[in-house]
Order: structure tokens, then sequence, then C-alpha cells
């Protein structure tokens, strides 16, 4: 196997990834799969995450699954049926009017609720960490770059939004530090309303500028595709994306057969993809230093697909294995399929090329070998 | 290159034309510098040049205008990208992407050019404008030099023949214009570019020129040899004219022809002349009432300090310049002289009771201080200029009329029904200072004021500072100009990175500084003179 270079690792690549790994968490309440899950996410984030802005969302959607364990917890507590007959605290029973009958507040709580309500947490909490995983290993404007030709006006549309947020937040603080000086409130409706003005007025005529450096910089210079063309793209995207939809929900939900889900994400995924390549050609645009798609990019994104495979194949062959049993309360079994598939997933850590330095810090350092310039103790 | 025929703009609904009957050729390979007034259509006639006027704001254009061969009337701009390199005045605003290396990029990518051939022009074009070391590097953190330099090489990537720029220098201090006008010049001079540019302060650019363009009020245009059509202008840069006071031939139209011109002159000047007379600068009175002490300030954002333990004390009469790089700290200081910021250590006092501007109420705080902030426009909020007026007289609790009045003193005649965004650039800061003087303040600040003045409006905005000092106002501005600085500020306070590094009298401070010497000081040296009126007096009065 030949070396890979430090680069930065495609980034649908990653999302490719993370996506495996959602979906095979998806798939089960496990406490013991859903953990090696996280484990594993955070392992290649850790090894492989780049040192930029974006990259610190992990840990933010760390805090967000913690917090929807709560919530998941809180709600059992409160609102919940009892499972089982370990009694682990009993709650004053609140009494409630007659049609409110199929509600409870309060009563017995037993530790198999708890423990089923944490594990169906934990699957939430476990598919955000796959979200977040992908999140703060791949750059959002590297991926919004990788769209098809055919999404290039949305993905324009994307960018200029991300660059117009911060502006108009800085505008806002702006025009309300110069009605301060003029002596005005800005509290209240009329505050409000006051400083809204001149930031929309502002926000106007930026998108104005913006409209006319971009169309003197060749925006939209475009060839032209025949009317029979352009309704083909529409109709093949349109159904394709609504094919995908459907087979995700059957690969998705536990209930539905993975038999029926599984061809029709393909055909779904097939269709809008020839549509996105119809439509890609009517574009002229080149694209600058666009990222390889290379053997470490497969290999990333078919560990995620390993995962939720192996985690698939566990549920045909011993449904239960997948699920967290409450009643009666037994320790979990770690399907050996489904163990190998989540640990294959863990190979991006090794596999996906290790990062690039940056450039001003290559500069600093004086060169790739990071040796001072200065020699330390030199005779004298 | 680019050629005018007979061209005639009407914007929808104006009653006049923007440019009229405008003949002009400029040759392949010239640096042309348009001029004109704010407002008499510099931006009309920039943009006619790649189509952006009338296909993207709409108007009459009579006449045809030509680029490189292809007529503007068929093309539309985005079919001219690869002829024309557009760059806005704002650049942050034309940007399109987040990072420099990708900026550069973009244009090339809506061209379609062969991706191999985009990245070798990226490399060139990073290295040709020095921006090799910030290729990766978001556009946001740039500072506003290389914010310029970065707008400029993502039009230079498509390989156009023109270059086009709108005031590139206007927002730069002295350090960052150069670094700026230095790029321009090379792309002339080696690449053989043709660039057209609008600027406003003609003492850093005239003597780059082959050929400067004014446009006059009605819309006709006067061009030709830069010291041809300067020797007649109204105004002019410093250098010119002392040039033209003292009557040399051929008209100086840089500081260093000025100084070869009047090397005898120099030589048989007297020093001694100085001490009568003509050296300009205020003579020190006795020290009037404090309205501003700065107590050891600091003010810290997170882990930076933005102003690091600076101590001022300013008193009434006073015009206080304060100079500095971009992001030294000086909008800071301003803004927490006002309140708008808190300081971490030391502490502000202002007005004539010497209080702590921070928390207080607003309608308190106009009668101890007056901020005129950068966007001056941001201050004013109403529909016409007579209810912006009654609305500050409110606001103040004055005498109604106040800020009428002030307006008529500062800037007589404007009407009262207009639309405060349709006032020309120093009509919108006189009424932005009347509005702000109508709480009668001791104390007024000025943030940038004259970022888009001509000389005309300088000069009366140089007229108005005076007076309000003379009234026993104090007065700071924060500025890049030198020449303003040179002719207004009896005080400079440079500082740097948060701290103070300079404060003294005008001529002392920025006389000895490379970086801030206004022209004449540079052509007197080593005799301190700040004025063409002193240095043209200590000469000889005029013509020997």
């Amino acid at each position: 196997m030949s070396k890979t270079l430090p680069r930065y690792l495609h980034p649908g690549a990653w999302w490719l990834w993370a996506i495996g790994l959602a979906v095979a968490a998806s798939r089960t309440t496990n406490p013991l799969i859903l953990g090696l899950i996280l484990a594993v996410a955070a392992l290649v984030v850790a090894a492989r995450k780049p040192d930029a802005p974006w990259s610190r969302s992990f840990s933010v959607f760390l805090k967000l699954g913690l917090f929807v364990i709560a919530i998941r917890l809180v709600f059992q507590v409160v609102l919940g049926s009892p499972i089982g007959d370990h009694v682990l605290v009993t709650l004053p029973v609140v009494p409630l009017p007659a049609w409110m009958a199929s509600l409870r507040l309060g009563g017995e709580i037993t530790w198999e609720s708890i423990i089923f309500a944490a594990c169906d947490g934990l699957r939430l909490a476990v598919l955000l960490a796959c979200v977040g995983a992908a999140n703060s290993l791949a750059s959002p404007s590297r991926l919004l770059k990788s769209m098809p030709p055919a999404l290039y006006e949305v993905g324009v549309a994307v960018v200029v939004a991300m660059t117009f947020a911060p502006q108009l937040v800085t505008d806002l603080g702006r025009v309300r530090e110069a009605r301060r000086l003029r002596g005005r409130s800005n509290k209240g409706l009329r505050g409000a309303v006051g400083a809204a003005l001149p930031v929309l007025e502002g926000a106007l005529d930026r998108a104005v500028t913006l409209a006319a450096a971009m169309d003197s910089r060749g925006y939209g210079r475009t060839g032209q595709l025949p009317a029979r063309v352009r309704h083909l793209t529409v109709a093949l995207v349109l159904g394709g994306l609504l094919g995908v939809c459907i087979g995700l929900y059957g690969v998705l939900s536990a209930n539905a057969a993975v038999v029926t889900g599984a061809p029709l994400l393909l055909l779904g995924v097939i269709a809008a993809c020839v549509g996105l390549w119809l439509g890609g050609r009517r574009s002229i645009r080149t694209r600058y230093r666009s990222d390889p798609w290379a053997r470490p990019e497969w290999l990333v994104s078919a560990s995620g697909i390993a995962a939720s495979v192996g985690v698939m194949i566990a549920g045909i062959v011993n449904p239960v294995s997948l699920t967290i049993s409450v009643v009666p309360l037994e320790w979990p079994a770690l399907p050996p399929v489904a163990l190998l598939g989540i640990l294959l997933a863990a190979l991006p850590a090794v596999v996906a090329p290790p990062l690039p330095m940056p450039a001003a810090i290559r500069r600093r350092t004086g060169g790739l070998t990071g040796v001072p310039q200065t020699a330390v103790g030199a005779p004298s | 290159m680019i050629k005018f025929e007979d061209v005639t703009v009407t914007y929808t609904d104006a009653p006049l034309p923007s440019l009229r009957n405008v003949n002009l050729e400029i040759q392949e390979g010239e640096l042309a510098l348009l001029v004109g007034r704010t407002g008499s259509g510099k931006s009309t006639l920039l943009r006619s040049i790649n189509g952006l006027v009338p296909h993207f704001t709409g108007g009459l254009l009579e006449g045809r205008v030509t680029v490189a061969g292809r007529d503007t009337r068929t093309n539309p701009p985005r079919e001219l990208a690869d002829v024309v390199g557009m760059v806005p005045q704002d650049p942050m605003s034309g940007f399109v992407t987040d990072t420099v290396e990708e900026e550069l990029a973009y244009g090339m990518e809506a061209l379609g050019i062969h991706p191999q051939t985009m990245r070798r022009r990226v490399e060139d074009t990073l290295d040709l404008l020095g921006l090799a070391e910030i290729r990766d590097r978001p556009l946001l953190s740039l500072s506003g030099g290389q914010r310029q330099r970065t707008a400029i090489g993502s039009v230079l990537t498509t390989n156009p023949s023109v270059l086009v720029l709108d005031e590139p220098t206007s927002a730069l201090d002295p350090g960052a214009a150069e670094e700026v006008l230095a790029a321009i010049q090379r792309l002339v001079f080696d690449l053989g570019l043709t660039v057209l540019m609008a600027e406003h302060r003609l003492e850093r650019v005239v003597q780059y020129a082959d050929r400067v363009v004014a446009i006059e009020t009605d819309g006709s245009v006067v061009h030709g040899e830069p010291a041809a059509v300067l020797a007649s202008a109204p105004v002019a840069p410093p250098v010119i004219e002392f040039g033209r006071r003292l009557g040399l031939s051929p008209l100086p139209l840089s500081v260093r022809d000025a100084r070869r011109e009047t090397a005898t002159l120099r030589r048989d000047f007297h020093p001694a002349h100085v001490v009568t007379g003509g050296i300009d600068g205020t003579i020190a009175n006795a020290p009037t009432e404090l309205v501003a002490d700065i107590d050891h300030v600091s003010v810290t954002y997170g882990n930076f300090v933005a102003v690091n333990d600076i101590a001022l004390h300013l008193r009434r009469g006073e015009i206080v310049a304060l100079m500095g790089r971009n992001g030294s700290g000086k909008s800071t200081l301003l803004n927490t002289m006002v309140g708008l910021r808190k300081a971490s250590l030391g502490r502000v006092q202002i007005g004539a009771t010497l209080a702590n501007p921070y928390g207080m109420e607003g309608g308190e705080l106009l009668k101890h201080v007056g901020l005129v902030p950068q966007e001056a426009g941001d201050m004013l909020y109403a529909q016409t200029v007579t209810g912006e007026c009654e609305a500050a007289d409110r606001d103040a609790n004055a005498e109604p009329g106040t800020a009428r009045a002030l307006l008529d003193q500062f800037a007589p005649g404007i009407n009262g029904e207009t639309h405060p965004r349709d006032l020309s650039e120093g009509q919108r800061l006189s009424l932005v200072l009347a509005v702000v003087l109508a709480a009668k303040p001791p104390v007024v600040l000025l943030d940038e004021p004259t970022r888009g003045l001509d000389y005309p409006g300088k000069r009366n905005f140089t007229r108005v500072l005076q007076e309000l000092a003379r009234d026993g106002h104090c007065i700071m501005l924060a500025t890049h100009d030198v020449e303003l600085v040179a002719a207004t500020a009896s005080r400079v306070v440079i500082i740097a990175d948060g701290e103070v590094v300079a404060d003294g009298p005008t001529k002392d401070v920025v006389a000895s500084s490379p970086m801030f010497a206004p022209q004449i000081s540079k052509v007197m040296r080593p005799f301190p003179f700040l004025t063409v009126d002193a240095a043209v007096e200590a000469l000889g009065g005029g013509k020997p």
C-alpha cells in the first residue's frame, strides 16, 4: 500500500462515514453497541480533526447529546408508565381529572423504565455525535465546493448567506451604538424597529453591490440546454430524491424491512445522480483544486458503511440482540458481526491522510521539519 | 484600449445626465487617474467600462463604449469579465468565497478555465501581489491593505487587459495605501496593464499617472497630461499648489520634483525668518479649561488589549489628531471616551463637569460629549433634512432651530426637503455634525471624517473645525489624512498597538515621521513647515 501524504480528506467521504455510523446507531438501543460507536467516532475525531473554528463542534454536539438524555429521563420520570418491578423510588401521584385518565403524573419509578429511557436517549445522543463528528472533520465550505455543478447556485447562495449573517450582527451593533450617540433608547419595540430599518437598508445595499461584483466577475455565464433535457433533469432529481427519502425511511426505521428499503434507496440515488449529471452539463464552470477522490476516500466511506452493514446483519440474524432487554433486566450481549463492523469504522483514524500544516505555521517554524532556524548551543 | 465615443448617461428619474458627451480614449498600458468632486459621476464612468452601466444599474446610455474592441452595448458585464477587472470601492462587499486562495480562483472558475491553468495563475498572482503568506487565511481576518490586494488579485487571475479601481486607498492608513499603490504600479510597469483609477487623495497617486481625466460637475470630461490638467484645476494636492504659487515650471507632481526644483530657493533660505513668523502651528496660550481626562485607561476584548494604559488631557480650543495604523486602537479609544466601551482599567472623565460617560443616559451623554462615527449615515434616521434637524433639537432639549442654524453655518443652502441619503458626502457630514452639536457638547470626537471628502469638501470641513475650536470646543479626530492634520490640528497623538507613541504639537510630531509627514514638510525638510501658505511666504511670498 502506497503512503498517503498529508492532505485534507474529501469532505464527502467524512459525511458518508458519519452517515454509516449514524445508520448503525439508529437501529439499536443496545448500550454496548452505542457506546462502541461513540468511542469510535471520538477516536477518529481526535486523530484527524483539523485546527479550525468549525472543528470544535464535536464537543458541542456531545453536550447536546447529554442534554437530550437528561430530557428523555425527565419525561420518563414525570410522565412515563412503569415497566418491571424493581422500584427505585415512589413519587406522590398527582390526581388528574377523569378526561386525562390515560396520563399519569408521578407514582412508582422503576429501574427498568429508567434504564430503558436512558438507552433510548443514548441512541439519539450517539446520532447527534455522529453528525458532530462529520461537522468537525469536514470543512463546510469545502463540502459546498464539491457540490455537483447542477446545485452550484444553491451552494453560492449558502456561502453568501454564511458571510452575510455575521455582517448583519456587526451592522446591528454599529447602528445601536449610533442610536445611543443620538441620545435614543435601544430598548422596547420602538428601539428595535428603529435599529432594524437601517440594518436592513445596509443589507440590501450590500446585496446589490455583491450582485454587481459577481456579475462583473463572470457569474452566470452558462451554456444553453434544450427544454426537453431540462424537464428530464428536474423529473429525475425530484423523483430520485423522493426515492431516497422513502428508501432511507425503510433502512432507518426498525419496523420496515431492510429488504424493501435498500433497493429503493439505491434506485433513488442513481436517479438523482443522473439528473444532477444531466443538469451539470449546461454549466461551463471548472473547479479550482477540487478535492480528489482516491483510495483513502473509498476506504473511509466503506468503513462507515461497514458499521451499518454489520449492525443490520446482526439484526437479521438475531433481532433481540440489538435491543436492550429490561424485562427481565439483563446485561446486553455484543453481537460479533456488529462488533466487527463498528471496529472497521475506526480505521479512518489510521487510513485517512494526516493533516497538512497551515502555511503560516510552516513559515514560522522554518520549514516542514520544524527545526528552528537559529542554532542552539553553538560553539563559541 | 478603452474608448468612449460621445457618451451620455442619464439615470432613470434623474433630471440631468450624469455623464455628458464624453469622448475619451485610453491607450494600452496607460495609468489614468480619474478625478472629480464627489457625486460628479466618477463611479458611473468607471462602471460603464464593463457594462454595469447600463446593464446592471438601468438608465440610458447614448453613444458607444468599447473595450478592447468589444462594444458594451452587446456584451453584458459577465461577458467582459475576461477583459475588464473591476475592483469595487469596498473590497469586502465584492468577496464571494471565504479564503484568499479561493477568492483568487473564483473568477476563473466562472469562466471555465482549465484547472491546471487556474492553479498556475493563482500561484503567479499570489507572488505578484505578495499574498503567498496569507493564502489560506479567511478574508474576514485580513487587514485593509491585504483585502484590497486580494480584491485586485481576484480580478487579475482572469487575465484582463484593463483594470478599473474605484478609490482603492480611501479607507487605508498611509502604510497600507503605499502597499496597494506599489502593487498597482508594478502591474502597470511590469505587466503593461491598462489601469483606470478614481482617487480623491491625488497626492498619493498623481506622480505615477500618465493621464488625468477630470469630470466637471455637469458631467463633461477634460483630460490630458497630469501637469496640464492640474495647472488649472481649482484645487490640487499641496505639492502642486506649492509649485503653482512659486511659479515653478514644469509643475512638480511629486515631493522629489519639488525638492529638486526648489533646491536653490531653499539653500538661500535663512532659518532666521522662522523666528519672526511664517512657521505655523498654534502658539501655546495659557492652558484652557480641562474637558477630558483619560486617566491611564486600558480596554480589552477577551485576551486582546486594544487600548493599553493611555493617559491624555484634552482642553478647550484644542484640535487633536489621533493617528495610527488601522487596528491600532483609535476607534476603541474614541468609543471608550463616549462610554460605548467600558474601560477595563483606569477611568474616563469627560465634559465640562468631568463625568464618567459609561452607562450615562443617552440624553445626558449628549451634553458631555458627541461622536461622529465612521459611518456617519448611521446617525441619520429621518426622511428629510428638516425632520432630522427637528429630531436633533428634541433629542438634545435645545431651542427649536438650533441644529438647522448650525447646519447653515457649516454648509449653507441645503434644501430642507432633501432626503439625507441624497446629500453629498460633505453635506451629510455637516448634517451629522450639526445634529451632534445641537446639544452643545464641549468635546466632539470624529472617527475618519474625511473618507469620502474631495478637496473643496475638506477645505470647508477644515474651516468648520477651526471655527468650532475658536468657540471653545475641544475636537479630537481619528484620521489617516496627513494633509488634513497638517492643515487643522494643533496637536497630534500617534498610537500603535494601543499605546501612545507620540504626543505633541503637530509640527514636532508629524514632521519627523516618514509615514505621517505631509508633503510640504517633506519638501521643506529640515525646516519645519506644514502648510503651503507658510512655506510659500517663507520662500519669498510667491514669484521672485
